[in-house]
C-alpha cells in the first residue's frame, strides 16, 4: 500500500511553470529520496503532498484519503525546509502542541525521549526564541517524529546541522525504516541520500527527470583499463561491451549490461586479441556523477 | 476542540510577547494621568470658586469619553498589530508550516486565534475601562449611566477591528495588515466627525460622509454608541444647538439602532469569512 501516491501534478507561479506533470509513489516502509538541483521544484511538490499549497493539476492520495481531506495528515510527520517555530514556547510545549493538534496519544516518556533522541533532552524548559538554528531543526524534527508518524516527510533536514547532527538524522531514517515507516527525504547532500534510499526520484526544471532504485539508476557500473597495443579489432571488442571514453592513458568503459563474467570475458578476448593489460579496476558510478549526467542530458 | 487549542495559544502568544507589557504599561500612564487631572478638576477653583456638582458630572462625563477614546485607540493598536503578525507573520517565518501540515482545516485556525484575540482585546476593554470608572468616581463622584453596555461596544468595536486587521493579514505582509486596519480605524473616526458636522450644519451630503463609514466599516458607530452609554444624560441638553451637538467629536446624540447592531454582527461574520476563504485557498 502507498504511504503517498501523487499523479500529475502542476503548479505554475504567475508565468514560471514550478511543477509540471510530476507523478511519484512511496510504499510503506520505503525511503524515497527527491534530489535536483535548486528551483527544481522539490519543496513545492513535498508542500502539495502536504496540502499546503493548491496544485493547479493533480491529484494527491495521503495514507490512503485525498490530501484534500485534512484527516490524511493525521499519520504524517513534517519537518519544512523553513522550519520555524514559536519563539514564545518552551521546546517541550511545542512538543505537547504538535501532539494536541495530530490527536496522538503521546505519554510524557515518549515526548521526553523525541526531544532526548534529537539532541534536546536539556533543554525542554527553555524558549525556542534562544534556539540556534540547528537546535531549532532539531526540535523540528522531534516534532516530526513525536505523534507516531506512519510517513515522515523531511525537507533538507541537515541544512543547519553539523556532521555529527547529520549522522543522527541518517540513524534515525534508518530506524524509521526498520519500524516500516515510510520516509520522503529532500536533500543536497546526495552522499546522504545514497546511503539510506532504497528509490529515488530526480527533478529538473519542474519535471521527473529520472527515478528509480538505486541498482536501476546506478546499474551502469564501469571498467578502467591500461592496454597497450590496441589493434582496431580490441577496439571493436571494447565498444562492444560498452561506451567508451579515455581518461589519460586509462580506457573507461561504462558497462551497459553488468553481469559475473562480462569482465572476466573481455579481458580474455582482449588478450585473444594480443593486447597486452596492464591493470583492470572495476569501479561503480556515484550517484552524484549519475545525477550530474542525468541533469547534463537533460539539458 | 482545536479551536479552543488555537484560541488559547493566542491568548498565550500575547501574554508572552511584549505587546501585553507595552498595553499595559500605556493603559496605566492613561489612567494615573486621568486620575490626576480628575483630581484637579475637582480641587482646583475656576474663577475664584469650586465647580457645582451639575458642572462636575458634565465636565466629568465629557472627559471619561476622551479618557476611553485613548483607551479604545490603544485596544485598537493592540490588537490590530496583534491580529497581523499572527497570520501574516506564521505565514511569512514558516511557522505555519508546521502546524497546517497536521489534521486540521484552516478555518480552524483562523476561528481559533479570532476566538483568542476577541478574548484578548474584550478582557482589555473590560479591566481597563472598569478601572477608569473606578478613578472617576472616586475622585468626582460621576458613574456613567450604562456602564457594561458602553464596555460591550467599545469590546465589539475590538472585535470588529480585529476581525479586519485578520482579513489583511491573510492578503498582505504582518506590518501592513497592522498599519492599514489602524488607518482605516482612524479615516472612520474622522468621517464620523466630518458627518457630525454635517449633520449640524443640516448639510445632508456632508453628513452621509459620516453615515456611510460607519455602515462600510462599523468602529465608529460602535464608539458613538459607547460615548452615549457613557455620557451623562443631562450633557446633551447642556450642549445646546445643533453644530456643537453633532459636530463634537467626543459627545454622541443617540445610542446604535438594534438594525445597525444586526448589520455589525452581520458585518464582523461575512468578513471573518472572508478571510476564511482567501486563507483556504493560499499557499503556504
Amino acid at each position: 500500500m502507498n504511504a503517498v501516491w501523487a499523479s500529475g501534478l502542476r503548479k505554475r507561479y504567475k508565468k514560471r511553470v514550478a511543477v509540471d506533470d510530476v507523478s511519484f509513489s512511496v510504499t510503506r516502509g520505503e525511503v524515497l529520496g527527491l534530489l535536483g538541483p535548486n528551483g527544481a521544484g522539490k519543496t513545492t511538490v513535498i508542500k502539495m503532498m502536504l496540502g499546503l499549497v493548491r496544485p493547479d493539476a493533480g491529484e494527491v492520495m495521503l495514507l490512503g484519503r485525498p490530501v484534500t481531506d485534512p484527516k490524511a495528515r493525521a499519520k504524517v510527520g513534517y519537518l519544512p525546509e523553513l522550519f520555524r517555530y514559536q519563539p514564545w514556547l518552551t521546546a517541550r510545549e511545542v512538543v505537547d502542541l504538535h501532539v494536541r493538534l495530530a490527536s496522538a496519544d503521546v505519554p510524557e516518556k515518549d515526548r521526553r525521549e523525541a526531544l532526548g533522541l534529537v539532541g534536546l533532552g536539556e533543554r525542554t524548559g527553555d524558549r525556542v526564541g534562544g534556539f540556534s538554528k540547528g537546535m531549532q531543526q532539531r526540535l523540528g524534527l522531534a516534532v516530526a517524529l513525536v505523534a507516531r508518524p506512519e510517513f515522515v516527510v523531511l525537507d533538507e533536514p541537515t541544512s543547519a546541522l553539523d556532521p555529527v547532527g547529520r549522522a543522527d538524522v541518517r540513524d534515525i531514517v534508518l530506524s524509521l525504516k526498520e519500524r516500516g515507516v515510510a520516509v520522503l527525504l529532500n536533500s543536497h547532500l546526495i552522499g546522504e541520500v545514497e546511503r539510506v534510499c532504497d528509490r529515488v526520484v530526480i527533478l529538473d526544471r519542474g519535471r521527473v527527470a529520472a527515478s528509480g532504485t538505486l541498482e536501476e539508476l546506478l546499474g551502469s557500473s564501469e571498467v578502467r583499463l591500461r592496454l597497450e597495443k590496441v589493434t582496431p579489432e580490441a577496439e571493436a571488442r571494447l565498444a562492444q561491451a560498452g561506451p567508451v571514453s579515455h581518461d589519460g592513458d586509462v580506457v573507461v568503459v561504462a558497462l551497459t549490461e553488468p553481469g559475473g563474467d562480462l569482465v572476466p570475458d573481455l579481458v580474455a578476448d582482449l588478450v585473444g586479441l594480443g593486447v597486452r593489460v596492464h591493470s583492470v579496476e572495476p569501479g561503480r558510478i556515484s550517484l552524484e556523477d549519475r545525477l550530474l549526467d542525468i541533469l547534463g542530458s537533460v539539458r | 476542540m482545536n479551536v479552543l487549542t488555537f484560541a488559547a495559544l493566542t491568548l498565550r502568544e500575547a501574554s508572552r510577547r511584549k505587546v501585553l507589557r507595552a498595553l499595559a504599561g500605556l493603559t496605566v500612564v492613561l489612567l494615573g494621568l486621568s486620575a490626576w487631572g480628575f483630581h484637579t478638576l475637582v480641587t482646583k477653583e475656576f474663577d475664584g470658586a469650586l465647580l457645582t456638582s451639575g458642572e462636575l458630572r458634565l465636565i466629568a462625563s465629557q472627559l471619561l469619553n476622551l479618557v476611553m477614546f485613548g483607551l479604545s485607540l490603544i485596544a485598537a493598536l493592540g490588537t490590530a498589530f496583534l491580529a497581523g503578525p499572527t497570520l501574516a507573520g506564521e505565514i511569512e517565518s514558516g511557522t505555519a508550516l508546521a502546524i497546517m501540515a497536521r489534521p486540521i482545516r484552516r478555518s480552524t485556525v483562523l476561528v481559533g486565534k479570532w476566538l483568542g484575540l476577541i478574548a484578548f482585546g474584550g478582557g482589555f476593554v473590560a479591566m481597563a475601562g472598569l478601572a477608569q470608572f473606578v478613578i472617576v468616581y472616586a475622585t468626582t463622584g460621576y458613574w456613567p449611566p450604562s456602564p457594561v453596555t458602553g464596555l460591550a461596544l467599545l469590546a465589539f468595536q475590538t472585535a470588529v477591528l480585529l476581525t479586519l486587521g485578520l482579513l489583511f493579514s491573510t492578503l498582505i505582509s504582518p506590518m501592513a495588515s497592522g498599519v492599514v486596519a489602524v488607518g482605516l480605524f482612524g479615516a472612520t473616526w474622522i468621517a464620523g466627525v466630518v458627518g457630525g458636522v454635517g449633520r449640524g450644519l443640516g448639510n445632508d451630503s456632508v453628513a452621509a460622509v459620516g453615515t456611510v463609514s460607519q455602515v462600510i466599516l462599523p468602529t465608529d458607530g460602535l464608539w458613538r454608541g459607547a460615548m452615549y452609554a457613557f455620557q451623562d444624560s443631562t450633557a446633551l441638553l447642556q450642549f445646546g444647538g445643533a453644530a456643537v451637538r453633532g459636530g463634537f467629536p467626543f459627545l454622541s446624540d443617540a445610542p446604535p439602532t438594534s438594525t445597525y447592531l444586526a448589520w455589525t454582527v452581520v458585518w464582523t461574520l461575512l468578513v471573518l469569512g472572508l478571510a476564511g476563504l482567501v486563507f483556504r485557498r493560499r499557499d503556504l
